[in-house]
């Protein structure tokens, strides 16, 4: 009866995940954002294309079974006058995620970003020290069982 | 839209002040059953006051996952007062303020 019961349980999140995979992220999905936004993207690539490599920590998983909720974190206290961390997915249509700008906290943010396939993810901040930057590859398996 | 859990922690200096706000995140290109486009519904803007000073500024993009969840730190200590306000795309807002315990 608990067997059963585990089994039926086990099938239905399997089942409701790859729905929610197949519905959010099939290849080459744009995730729509506003000009503005998309100006701040191109911004944030070209200055990790420049940066140097960064000495702040950067932690994301090296498989996502969810590519609708990655949970990404950057660590950068270390860092004097953290003024931006930004997170770049770099196989999304508009590779940036979000653009975080520190105006007084410290230069810390963990967040849950969506991902349309694997792909390497950058994170960049911005400090006194200037522009550096980290990249993560990050395995994403859409449809289940590692497919 | 949605609700907010904010839950601001002090400890040794520093608050981290952990929130969940509640929102659909809709990219603008999901279809639902009958193949129309779900329209983009997301949350672009989002800022952390940290008693009445803004510390976080956000520009947040479709790609943040669906009731997202941030963690940010502060310098500070109990008794402070951490307000998160967000914007979205269609017009929409919240907030919520909260003291670290």
């Amino acid at each position: 009866m608990k067997r059963r019961l585990f089994l039926k349980s086990a099938m239905a999140s399997s089942a409701v995940a790859t729905a929610v995979g197949a519905g959010l992220l099939t290849p080459n999905m744009v995730f729509a954002s506003s000009e503005a936004f998309k100006a701040t993207s191109d911004a944030a690539s070209s200055a990790a294309a420049g940066a140097a490599e960064g000495t702040f920590k950067f932690k994301a998983p090296k498989i996502a079974e969810n590519g609708a909720v990655v949970p990404v974190s950057v660590d950068a206290t270390k860092l004097d006058g953290v003024s931006n961390i930004s997170l770049l997915v770099q196989t999304n249509a508009t590779p940036l995620s979000a653009s975080f700008n520190f105006t007084g906290a410290l230069g810390f943010v963990s967040t849950r970003i969506k991902m349309g396939k694997t792909s390497p993810v950058t994170a960049v901040v911005t400090s006194a020290s200037g522009v550096s930057a980290l990249t993560n590859e990050i395995k994403v398996t859409v449809g289940g069982c590692g497919g | 839209m949605g609700k907010i859990k904010l839950k601001p922690k002090a400890r040794k200096g520093v608050i981290k002040v952990k929130a969940i706000v509640k929102h659909p995140m809709e990219t603008g290109f999901r279809k639902d059953k009958k193949g129309e486009p779900i329209p983009a519904n997301h949350i672009d803007n989002l800022t952390i006051t940290h008693n009445g000073n803004k510390v976080v500024d956000a520009d947040i993009g479709a790609a943040v996952s669906k009731d997202p969840y941030f963690q940010f730190q502060v310098a500070g200590a109990k008794g402070d007062e951490i307000t998160l306000a967000y914007t979205d795309n269609n017009g929409g807002s919240g907030s919520m303020t909260a003291k670290s315990k």
